[in-house]
């Protein structure tokens, strides 16, 4: 079921200037089919560890792997759009939910592939709006939607890994279900993966295929219990 | 008289002075509290000017071309501080990065004017190469600052859509290059407004100064001419390097945006 691995991380290192440990010599890997649980306290390092995962800060020292090789600096944007990271409060740009979902293929990194509305609209009707969201204007959309917006515009992607930062945090009960439900499928048992990070034990529990604790910028032991696909 | 123009004692420079009375008592009739620093600011007026006017008048004297270039560094210097000094939000290497920029951009400028468009000879003629590399300075320093200031604003008011676009695979250039072209239009723009109304709305100072010399019109026009595309091309050669020397400092080859680098004053 588990299948080979996706990303890896081995003695992520990251202190501030004045010498706070933010990450502490992290190590961790992600297989093809898992649904991979971050738990622990505000400010543990959760949201730290994500980032570094998808290399979007600088650390001291450590290395991220990508399919078993290193990732050279030319090669990250290549990387951040199989291992894509979402914010937990994401920026949109001014506009529709539509222009929102277009401007990624504006980059370099998708030349050659376009926009493709009808899936699109696909996954919007697993999250339970229909193709008249794609009308509405960033100014007018609540925190729930600018994030269910900012999911479906990482998800029609197509990424290899989601690094996913308090996705439904703003989301309310049905939609945070459907969401769960849409990126359980989405992963499936196929050669695709999901980071979920989440203050909420009771979230990762349902969700994660296996869960990991950070504390104070450490990676504790896997939390007993459910080791699901190992 | 031998000059064609009125010579100015210093009883009627003192008498000029006092019209900063004026100020001085709009301030106490509606309690500004600015006396204090309208009194700084006159006497910075005067000795500042003062002191320049004697080094200028030993920099003429002299009229030897490392003393010119000498003097052309201290100027550059001290503009780039003070485009510096008047943004808000800074980053290690702020300094250099705008010092080098006003520097190279308003020598370059100054340069082809005196060697390719005004052909002076010697190019180190002091009453050429410092008004013209002076002029330039001033507006470039503008540019660079409002740059400087509209680049650190928008890479921190809309940090979020610039992390946005990174994290979804954008080049640290695609991620930033809507805040860079905002920056160089910020820096760029005040100049060409200013061509726009020049001659209607204002006459610039050099042309004011030129006439009162009792040079002919059409001559001092010339100058002013020539005058605004050396400034315009300094200025926009000044903000695009400092707004791309900081956009190299600021996002490093891995693509990544060292926001922590950003500091507010």
């Amino acid at each position: 079921m588990v299948g080979s691995i996706l990303l890896e991380a081995e003695d992520l290192f990251r202190r501030t200037p004045d010498g706070t440990v933010l990450l502490d010599r992290v190590s961790l890997s992600v297989r093809a089919g898992e649904r991979l649980g971050i738990e622990g306290p505000t400010g543990a390092g959760k949201s730290v560890l994500l980032r570094a995962l998808a290399l979007l800060d600088p650390v001291g020292s450590g290395a991220v792997r990508h399919r078993g090789e290193a990732v050279g600096d030319r090669d990250v944007p290549h990387f951040r759009a199989q291992v894509a990271y979402l914010h937990q409060t994401p920026a949109l740009l001014e506009g529709s939910v539509e222009e929102n979902l277009r401007s990624p293929f504006e980059l370099a990194v998708y030349r050659g592939r376009p926009f493709d509305r009808a899936r699109a609209v696909e996954i919007l009707s697993a999250l339970g709006r229909d193709a008249s969201f794609l009308a509405k204007q960033r100014d007018d959309l609540s925190g729930g939607e600018r994030q269910l917006t900012a999911l479906v515009r990482l998800l029609q992607l197509e990424p290899e890994v989601v690094l996913l930062d308090e996705p439904t945090a703003a989301l309310d009960p049905e939609t945070t279900a459907r969401a769960e439900d849409l990126l359980t499928r989405w992963v499936g048992d196929g050669e695709r993966a999901a980071v979920w990070v989440s203050h909420d034990p009771v979230q990762t529990r349902r969700l994660a295929t296996r869960r990991l604790r950070v504390v104070g910028g450490r990676l504790a032991e896997e939390v007993p219990g459910e080791e699901a696909g190992r | 008289m031998s000059a064609g123009y009125l010579e100015l004692s210093y009883l009627q420079v003192a008498g000029a002075a006092l019209l900063i009375l004026i100020n001085g008592g709009i301030s106490v009739a509606l309690r500004l509290g600015l006396e204090r620093r309208l009194l700084l600011a006159a006497v910075r007026t005067v000795v500042q000017l003062l002191l320049i006017g004697l080094v200028l008048q030993w920099v003429f004297a002299v009229s030897r071309w490392y003393v010119v270039v000498a003097l052309m560094l201290v100027m550059a210097l001290v503009a780039g501080v003070a485009a510096v000094r008047r943004t808000g939000r800074r980053y290690p290497g702020i300094w250099w990065n705008a010092i080098l920029s006003v520097w190279v951009s308003s020598w370059l400028i100054t340069a082809a004017a005196l060697f390719g468009i005004v052909n002076v000879d010697p190019w180190f003629t002091p009453q050429y190469a410092i008004p013209l590399l002076g002029m330039i300075l001033g507006n470039t320093l503008n540019g660079i600052s409002l740059g400087l200031d509209r680049l650190g604003e928008e890479l921190t008011g809309r940090r979020g859509e610039v992390e946005g676009l990174l994290a979804l695979g954008a080049t640290r250039w695609e991620a930033a290059r809507r805040a860079v072209r905002r920056a160089v239009r910020t820096g760029t723009v005040p100049i060409v407004n200013t061509m726009m109304v020049v001659g209607i709305v204002s006459l610039p100072g050099m042309m004011t100064g030129q006439l009162l010399a009792g040079v002919d019109p059409v001559q001092a026009v010339k100058y002013q001419v020539v005058i605004m595309f050396l400034i315009a091309s300094g200025t926009a050669l000044g903000t695009v390097s400092v707004v791309l020397l900081s956009y190299r400092r600021l996002f490093n080859p891995r693509h990544q945006f060292l926001h922590g680098l950003i500091r507010k004053v």
